[in-house]
């Protein structure tokens, strides 16, 4: 055995696990006991790039490198080869921090995810943990909502609304009860981000949380996690427990005057309790329908109270904007778009997996740059961004910058920063087609619009690609688009012909029933291992 | 299939599940998912003595289970496969793992007569950038293949 143990790491992170991270921990762990090996096993969050996913780390004294993507057949191996010294392999990837895919981001939200042990308290402050906090109970409320305020960040759940404002709002309320509710129910296909939080560094939810009931005067938190994320909801109970065992959650938090607990609550598999007062009505016990608003939730929120709604990615940066500054924070990204945004690169792409960057990059650069292009191989045909009420994009807007305003204006948005990529086998009809369909399936029912509008509009896609009075079929398709957008309560209604309108009007062709021969053949997982470790090599 | 015997069984267990919630705000949804993780499903027993724990009309209590789409109204099979469908899952073939699983007899939203397998369809598993995904008995899988789905589904059927 060796005096000091080599410190491995390989991921907890659910993506890492679905391919396999535990199989591979377990070779790992045996073939080393075997071998009268000594290491200490660390099961770490992920980097985000999951298309090197297992990425097993080794602790060596350069700096952490990495091997991956890695089977358990590969391990014995590894070993041999000198993998805990750092040694060359096929596999070897080099330092990952140097790795030009990771260095070239701003990492700001995620800088501890995938670094540290997620659940421990000792590598949390050794990183950084508890100093926003730490400096926010030494504030006045006021004060650091002005700091969150100045800071320029928008709420990364969707509609971009500036975090400090609202929290000023529930500053402003008199009453002695308040919440702070944490919106985890990340339904948007491409999205994964809050997931990778929740489980790669839960004590900063937390600690963002904190910091969001002293600044508003709120004494429970709540946190809606959706049932699809059974990891997340399982790591954040046992830092929530490990918080409370510590002091930094309960009566008197790190010895201050605020008082603060915070509850899980699972979702139960509906897409429109992402919606916030959908995700009130859920909390409360009830079906998940949209309230009008207002009352908006700041005033009238959980339980009748002034409630402060914000997405994980907001309330997680609230830590690092009172730590190093709003000055600080607000120096990143451009125009009204400050900071960092955490993208998510999904669907058919080569290198999927987490970009935190300024605001300001463009579709270019995350989807080709980054992303390499498709998985596939073949050409990119169009990315939808930010979600299933998001554009369809084709190409030739791939410079577009990323920038809440600037895809406003181009009849886009940016959503909760997911990217989803298509090749050129996609058919958009059958893609305009899912988006009603979807809406139909997830909406709350409460207003005609959506309720029906959406069946209808199914219907109607499916007039137009069997070329039944198609040109009527259009007009009607464009009408009812109207109607959805201007009657809806809510963006779910309001916002699907945003996938549907983009589709019509960059692929207008494939609404003339040509493409429906193409089928997408799922991609074998053993072809992809080649071309990743060739391509991720540093 | 109503037994009296499990009549009685059914609202001791909504009624223990509620006791240990008492005094949570808005407890439905938990207390929900706690009598699913007891007895596979929420059966339509159980709805009356929810009404009466929460003091609530069966009315509400029954719109409140038919609106989510995890509670069950009748047991799944002993093993829950998941196939994501959702965009990026899409732009990854998903709807070939459908295509596949029907052809095996396994079609969305069915559970075989054995009791062995239900396949049923989600949206979004967070694992985007890893699709075609789908989840069996709450564990993950990545890039699934229709080999892999195959050797998924024959393994369920086999337990
Ligand atoms: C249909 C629909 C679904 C939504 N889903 C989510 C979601 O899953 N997560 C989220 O944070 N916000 C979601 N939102 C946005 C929330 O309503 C709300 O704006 C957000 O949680 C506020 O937090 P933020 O200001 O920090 O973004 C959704 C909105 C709509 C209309
Ligand atoms: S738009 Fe749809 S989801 Fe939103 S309130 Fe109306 S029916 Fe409900
Ligand atoms: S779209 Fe399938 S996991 Fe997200």
């Amino acid at each position: 055995m060796n005096a000091h143990p080599v410190k491995v790491y390989v991921p907890r992170d659910s993506a890492a696990r679905s391919v396999g991270a535990d199989a591979v921990a377990d070779a790992l762990q045996h073939t080393a006991d075997q071998g009268g090996i000594g290491i200490e096993l660390v099961r770490n969050g992920s980097r985000g790039m999951l298309w090197l996913e297992p990425l097993v780390e080794v602790v060596t004294p350069r700096g952490r490198v990495g091997y991956g993507p890695v089977t358990p057949a590969d391990v014995p191996g590894l070993l041999a080869a000198g993998m805990l010294d750092g040694a060359a392999h096929p596999l070897r990837l080099g330092i990952v921090d140097e790795l030009p895919w990771l260095a070239r981001q701003t990492r700001v939200t995620f800088a501890r995810i995938g670094v540290t042990d997620p659940l421990s308290t000792a590598d949390y402050l050794e990183h950084g943990g508890l100093v926003g906090l730490r400096a926010a109970l030494e504030r006045e409320p006021a004060d650091v909502v002005a700091e969150v305020t100045d800071s320029g960040l928008r709420g990364r759940g969707g509609a971009g609304f500036p975090a400090g404002i609202k929290w000023k709002t529930v500053l402003g309320c008199a009453d002695e009860l308040k919440f702070v509710c944490c919106n985890a129910d990340e339904g948007d296909s491409g999205t994964f981000a809050d997931r990778m939080v929740m489980e790669g560094d839960p004590f900063m939810l937390i600690e963002g949380m904190t910091i969001a009931a002293h600044a508003v005067g709120a004494t429970e938190g709540y946190l809606y996690i959706r049932s699809e994320y059974p990891e997340a909801v399982a790591t954040m109970r046992a830092a929530i427990g490990i918080a409370r065992e510590q002091g930094w959650l309960g009566k008197a938090v790190l010895g201050s005057a605020l008082d603060f607990d915070l509850h899980v609550r699972v979702g139960a598999g509906a897409y429109i309790c992402g919606e916030e007062t959908s995700m009130l009505e859920s909390l409360e016990g009830k079906r998940g329908t949209v309230r009008p608003k207002p009352p908006i939730p700041a005033i009238e929120g959980l339980f009748g109270r002034p409630t402060v709604v914000n997405n994980v990615l907001t309330l997680a940066t609230v830590p690092v904007v009172l730590a190093a500054g709003a000055a600080a924070y607000q120096a990143l990204g451009v125009e009204r778009s400050r900071g960092t945004q955490v993208f998510q690169l999904g669907g058919n792409i080569a290198h999927g997996g987490i970009v935190e960057t300024a605001f300001g990059v463009t579709l270019r650069e995350l989807v080709e740059d980054y992303g390499g292009g498709t998985y596939s191989g073949r050409p990119v045909r169009t990315v939808q961004v930010g979600g299933p009420l998001g554009a369809y994009l084709p190409t030739s807007m791939f410079d577009l910058p990323m920038d809440y305003e600037a895809f406003a204006a181009a009849g886009a948005m940016v959503g909760h920063g997911g990217l989803v990529v298509f090749d050129d086998r996609v058919d958009m009809a059958a893609q305009a087609r899912f988006a009603m369909e979807f809406c139909a399936e997830e909406s709350c029912g409460k207003c005609t619009p959506c309720r029906v509008g959406s069946v209808r509009g199914v219907e109607v896609i499916d007039k137009i690609i069997a070329g039944e009075h198609r040109d009527e079929n259009l007009a009607l398709l464009d009408d009812l688009c109207d109607l959805m957008t201007e009657g809806s309560l809510c963006a779910m209604g309001g916002l699907t012909p945003l996938p549907v309108r983009s589709a019509l009007t960059h692929f207008p062709d494939d609404f003339l029933g040509g493409r429906r021969s193409l089928e997408i053949q799922p991609v074998r997982a053993t072809g992809s291992r080649a071309a990743t470790t060739t391509e991720g090599r540093a | 299939m109503t037994t009296s015997g499990s009549d009685v069984t059914v609202e001791n267990v909504v009624r223990g599940v509620a006791a240990g919630h008492r005094g949570e705000r808005g407890a439905l949804l938990p207390v929900l998912h706690a009598v699913q993780a007891e007895l596979g499903y929420v059966p339509q027993e159980a709805i009356p003595v929810l009404a009466d724990e929460f003091n609530l009309s069966r009315a509400d209590v029954h719109g409140v289970v038919t609106f989510y789409h995890d509670f069950r109204r009748e047991p799944a099979g002993r093993t829950v496969v998941r196939i994501c469908r959702a965009e990026a899952c899409q732009a990854l073939g998903a709807q070939e793992l459908v295509d596949y699983a029907r052809a095996a007899g396994l079609p969305l939203g069915q559970t075989t007569p054995d009791g062995a397998v239900t396949v049923e369809q989600v949206f979004c598993l967070g694992n985007c950038a890893l699709g075609p995904a789908l989840e069996v008995n709450g564990r993950l899988h990545g890039r699934v293949g229709p080999a892999e789905l195959g050797a998924l589904l024959e393994g369920a059927a086999a337990s």
